[in-house]
């Protein structure tokens, strides 16, 4: 069942968007969703849902994969969806039953919202589906490298994640044996009441908790050993180049998001 | 020939509150491109010597010199690791990064070497230890012998002159003893010197020269022919002696004289052979 969990799924390719500087797609992303919410109004959601399929189309991102990464949203879409749908103010009620009235205006809202929330989802999951989580960290410190002049631990955080990240499969493997080596004892994992099974995590967290801490002094020390000693004076293996390709990216991603943005003002904007 | 290490009556131990010492005036010397193991049971202080090799740990008395610099040596402290290179028992714990080049990179990339460099040594270093052809991939990943194997060429990015293997095979299988085995073969035909704290008779049994601790001290020292000859005295330090020595005194102890220096399989094999002939 741990087996499941996979955090920042990466879909390996070799397409434009792949290859992409991670740095532009991030900020991409993050302007995508503003975009997608400022532009207000049916036809600038349908335009910036034509862009988000088509970079899906050139990643070779297999349609399976976006819906799995909509599925576990559906529950708050619909609940987000009724809410808009019953409290959207608006002038003649279509149907109107106990205190409730709906009206057309808010079934239009309440459907551009569950849009927008699909489309905010899959956006993002493109770019952990195209980047790799190492250079999605990469991205993160070099974005924010100038603020480790004011002394923001900027460094520190980016090997945490890289520890983190580099650690997760390890420490799923490790639950999984204690599980089974406590099961084997008889311990009740999947059975019983909510408490008695919330107890039966104790003696899975204490040997995961204590066996993370030495592993995390022995790999201290195994970074001692080489030469590890901040961000002070690093060098990198892979340093980031904003290269040819990457301008041409950017110069897209300008185009297309102020086509979207302007349709603001040529159709009514929706609530 | 000169020393890569030398240890002088080093004394040391973990709570400075109690009389018990984990070394107890231990003096030895590697020297350059020599292969050194290091035997002994649990406890009797092989990896806290080991551990002073780089400076992770400093002597209370007596002092440790690498390449005559003192482990003490504050402003010298990155030059003795990145010239001492440290491999563990776990390689899981050991993998910094999410991508094998990438960890293997990190060491010069705290050493400040450019980028340009970093690429060659890190190709240099993965090909040495035979982990080239999976590069890009995950750790975890990776067979016990191949994660070890990354360990390995993590420290090899270096470009150290000696490599201290604290116990390195001790988690892995056969398969990934053995190709942990090979790799120690290609660093010790590159001149590398290598010092192997081991529980595996058999790898000892490949070293020039065998160290045997016991209690803190050196209790015996000597070429392998010489240390795994005297079976009795490895029994009484609770160490076994390799298969082939065994089956060498099973044999004498039938009245069948077998040479003193029979320790390796193959000598085992070309012995019997000449027997049988």
């Amino acid at each position: 069942m741990l087996r499941d969990i996979t955090i920042g799924q990466h879909f390996p390719g070799d397409s434009i968007v792949h290859n992409c500087d991670p740095r532009l797609k991030l900020v991409a992303t993050i302007g995508y969703v503003v975009v997608l919410y400022a532009c207000g109004n049916a036809v600038g959601v349908a335009l910036s849902i034509l862009l988000l399929l088509a970079l899906y189309a050139i990643a070779k991102v297999p349609v399976k994969l976006i819906l799995k990464s909509l599925k576990p949203i559906v529950p708050i879409i619909a609940f987000t969806g009724i809410i808009n749908l019953l409290f959207y103010p608006g002038e003649t009620p279509l149907v109107s039953f106990w205190i409730f009235n709906i009206y057309p205006e808010g079934i239009t809202f309440a459907v551009l919202m569950a849009v927008r929330i699909l489309a905010l989802i899959a956006g993002t999951s493109l770019l952990t589906y195209t980047t790799s989580p190492t250079v999605l960290t990469d991205a993160i410190e070099n974005l924010l490298r100038p603020l480790s002049k004011i002394h923001v631990p900027v460094h520190e955080f980016a090997i945490i994640m890289t520890i983190a990240l580099r650690f997760i499969p390890t420490l799923v493997d490790e639950t999984e044996k204690i599980m089974n080596a406590q099961k084997a004892r008889g311990a009740q994992l999947d059975t019983g009441k909510l408490g008695q099974r919330l107890k039966a995590l104790v003696p899975i967290l204490i040997p995961l908790f204590i066996s993370a801490f030495r592993r995390a002094d022995e790999l201290a020390m195994a970074m001692e050993c080489r030469c590890y000693r901040g961000g002070a004076g690093r060098t990198q293996l892979k340093v980031l180049k904003f290269g040819k390709n990457d301008f041409l990216c950017l110069g897209f991603c300008v185009v297309t998001f102020g086509i979207i943005l302007a349709t603001r003002w040529v159709f009514p904007v929706i609530g | 020939m000169e020393q890569m290490l030398r240890a002088q009556n080093v004394r040391f131990r973990y709570d400075p509150e109690q009389p018990v010492w984990a070394l107890d005036g231990v003096t030895m010397d590697v020297k350059k491109g020599e292969f050194v193991a290091v035997l002994g049971a649990n406890g009797c202080g092989k990896s806290t010597l080991a551990k002073h090799f780089n400076a992770i740990l400093l002597p209370e008395e007596g002092t440790v010199l690498v390449e005559d610099m003192d482990t003490r040596t504050e402003e010298k402290l990155y030059d003795i690791r990145q010239k001492v290179g440290m491999v563990f028992q776990n390689p899981d714990n050991q993998i910094v990064a999410t991508v094998v080049e990438e960890d293997v990179a990190f060491a010069p990339e705290n050493l400040g070497v450019p980028t340009e460099e970093i690429r060659t040594r890190v190709d240099e270093a993965m090909k040495m230890a035979g982990i080239y052809e999976k590069r890009k991939a995950a750790p975890h990943k990776l067979s016990g012998g191949q994660k070890q194997r990354v360990a390995i060429a993590g420290v090899l990015a270096m470009r150290p002159d000696c490599i201290v293997l604290d116990e390195a095979t001790a988690m892995l299988d056969p398969k990934g003893r053995r190709q942990v085995m090979q790799t120690i073969d290609k660093l010790r035909a590159a001149g590398v010197t290598i010092v192997s704290i081991t529980h595996y008779m058999e790898e000892a049994a490949r070293a020039d020269r065998v160290l045997v601790m016991s209690g803190g001290r050196i209790v015996m020292e000597g070429t392998p022919q010489e240390i795994f000859a005297q079976t009795g005295r490895l029994h009484s330090y609770h160490l076994d002696v390799p298969q082939a020595a065994e089956l060498r005194d099973a044999l004498e102890a039938e009245g069948l004289p077998a040479p003193k220096q029979i320790i390796t399989p193959d000598a085992a094999a070309d012995w019997l052979f000449e027997l049988l002939k």
